[in-house]
């Protein structure tokens, strides 16, 4: 069964995620890009929880900060896109450079703290300054990205154009997405990844052997910061609106959920996690209004019964297949 | 430089809310202190207390006396739940990660806040103030709702009643001892885990008496769980996660800097208590009155 193992998923799963339109849904296509944004969100938070050791509960501030960045960029100053939405990432990223340079000084629960009264102090900000935020009406009708290049090159190339601008944005989303996690596991797959999980595993040993813990977990954090911006600036488009619960603590918490169900330290895991919460809660919205019941009930039996997630779950199934197979 | 006596009257609002948030947030930082774990589900429990209240009140009518008996009826509800959530779950995940118990808890967020829903539905309700404290009295020019001088009296006596419990009783010292030393303590002879639970349903019964009492002042209304928890958070951070003065104090800070910053920075009030939270978890990540933990 090595040969599972051969197959490039990643490119695989890329290149079938461009016919979901092809279905003929726009529904499929809302899911699809919705999953697609919160794979990356959720992946940004790993790379701090999962592979640092760091458990933020305020990683919702930076996917906030990302989604007003872009939001206020293109509907109140009509920058482009391709300006829009890179900002979002590198005003994230010094926001956790700031906040980041505090919370690594502490550790465990502290850290979850201070996290979390960052991203609190955020979520005030945008709720009361009306002015640039919008306040606690937030700020709807953030415009689509233009399309009408598109249009313009499919006049040349037959089978380019014809799709609605959502499908367009969403294709837009996926190559972005696609290109933020292949870099994200170009990171953790460096020495700079690797050191990372040492840190994880064992601090002390860490700074033993000579590496500034404190500089590289503030490292991560700028970069899962940027990560989680980059999501959120993709989120406030797709969302058609930017509202200032984005950075509420409860947002951090959903977004831990996710990475959780998915699997931690594990580098697919947080994508699955976003596909299945977010597919799950289509489907139960769709019959009950009591999605929290449900999502607190799924938590509590991930915790005492899959505390690996859905990875460490597939991963103990085939363990237990191997087994089998030489037994 | 606004005028004495509406100073006055907003030192005393900030006081009554600092008595509430003083009842909630001391359940939170007793379990922290005891069983190391931050309680999320604790402003649930304040929630639950309060419909509890408003449903034991429906169904007794509005006579005399029966507020109280809602309210203490409700708080021991809440600590019953507390008694059954510690017992069949949340023992289970004491030598877990932190992560796993913060994320319990918080599971428990989702599920009771859905089940109050399912009972109670999501428009707002009310109790009345409990008869005999309907009126008000002015001093130095403020007008005091005798409701809220009762509270501003009750908040220090259950302080005093905790601090007595702590510091000069039997379970008191098996308490702090259970704080700083767990496994000494169960190797002495002392029941952990009965005492445990014991902490848990003590910090739920507060929680569900805060609840409770906040009814005739506040409309219950789905959300106030998510949102009296950050500022419990707030308070017993401030104070010092475990530390019971600190945890007063914490609540007066909280109470004064919300009700001042409202009445000369409105737009940065919240801001500011957040900003303060992040000031002394930089300063002094132990609180002001708490100490380090090893």
């Amino acid at each position: 069964m090595t040969f599972l193992r051969r197959i490039p998923w990643g490119w695989l799963i890329f290149i079938a995620a461009f016919f979901v339109p092809a279905l003929g849904s726009r529904y499929y296509t809302f899911l699809a890009n919705d999953v697609v944004i919160w794979a990356l969100f959720a992946t940004s938070l790993n790379l701090l929880v999962g592979y640092t050791g760091l458990v933020s509960f305020g990683h919702a501030a930076y996917f906030g900060i990302g989604a007003y960045t872009t939001g206020i960029l293109m509907k109140k100053a009509g920058v482009t896109f391709l300006l829009a939405f890179p900002a979002a990432g590198v005003v994230a990223a010094l926001f956790a450079a700031v906040f980041g340079f505090f919370c690594v000084r502490l550790t465990r629960i502290y850290f979850a703290m201070l996290t979390l009264a960052c991203a609190q102090i955020v979520w005030a900000i945008c709720f009361k300054w009306n002015e640039v935020t919008g306040g606690e009406q937030g700020m709807p009708e953030i415009p689509y990205p233009s399309f009408d290049w598109v249009e313009s090159v499919a006049a040349w190339v037959p089978g380019v154009g014809g799709y609605r601008t959502s499908e367009y944005f969403y294709f837009l989303s996926l190559v972005l997405v696609a290109a933020a996690l292949w870099m994200l596991r170009r990171i953790t797959r460096s020495p700079f990844g690797r050191m990372l999980t040492t840190i994880r595993e064992n601090p002390e040993r860490a700074e033993f052997i000579g590496v500034n813990v404190r500089r590289y977990e503030l490292a991560a954090f700028v970069l899962a910061g940027a990560f989680a911006g980059l999501a959120g600036g993709l989120f406030g488009i797709f969302n058609r609106g930017v509202f200032p619960d984005f950075a509420y603590w409860t947002k951090s918490s959903e977004v831990l959920i996710m990475t959780l169900l998915g699997g931690m330290g594990t580098f697919a895991g947080p994508s699955v996690g976003a596909l299945v919460l977010l597919w799950l809660n289509q489907q139960i919205v769709s019959y009950t209004q009591y999605w929290p019941l449900i999502l607190g009930s799924i938590l509590v039996l991930l915790l005492f019964v899959f505390p690996g997630g859905i990875a460490g779950a597939v991963e103990g199934l085939w363990r237990w297949t191997r087994r089998r197979a030489h037994a | 430089m606004p005028d004495p006596s509406f100073v006055f009257a907003q030192c005393l609002s900030g006081l009554t809310a600092a008595m509430f948030l003083f009842l909630i947030a001391s359940g939170l930082s007793l379990i922290f202190g005891v069983l190391r774990v931050l309680n999320f589900a604790h402003g649930t429990f304040y929630m639950l207390g309060a419909y509890t209240t408003f449903q034991i009140v429906q169904w007794l009518g509005t006579g005399p006396g029966t507020f109280w008996l809602a309210a203490l009826g409700a708080a021991a509800a809440v600590a019953l739940l507390g008694a059954v959530v510690e017992r069949f779950l949340f023992r289970h995940l004491y030598g877990k990660e932190e992560l796993y118990q913060l994320l319990f808890t918080y599971a428990l967020v989702l599920v009771l806040s859905d089940v109050a829903k399912i009972f109670w539905g999501t428009q707002q309700k009310s109790v009345s103030r409990p008869a005999g404290l309907t009126g008000s009295f002015s001093l130095f020019g403020a007008t005091i709702p005798y409701y809220n001088l009762f509270i501003l009296l009750l908040g220090p006596a259950i302080a005093l009643a905790f601090w007595f419990v702590l510091q000069r009783t039997r379970t008191g010292r098996f308490i702090r001892a259970a704080a700083l030393d767990r496994e000494t303590l169960g190797a002495l002879g002392v029941n952990v885990n009965a005492l445990y639970t014991g902490v848990f349903v003590l910090a739920s019964f507060l929680g569900g008496l805060g609840g409770a009492l906040v009814t005739p002042v506040r409309t219950i209304v789905p959300g106030m769980d998510t949102e009296i928890i950050v500022e419990a958070f707030v308070v017993v951070v401030i104070g010092g996660l475990g530390s019971f003065w600190g945890t007063f104090l914490g609540s007066l800070i909280y109470g004064q800097v919300l009700s001042f910053g409202i009445l000369f920075f409105p737009r940065f009030s919240i801001f500011s208590v957040f900003a303060l939270m992040a000031a002394v978890l930089v300063i002094r990540p132990w609180g002001l009155l708490g100490r380090p933990l090893k």
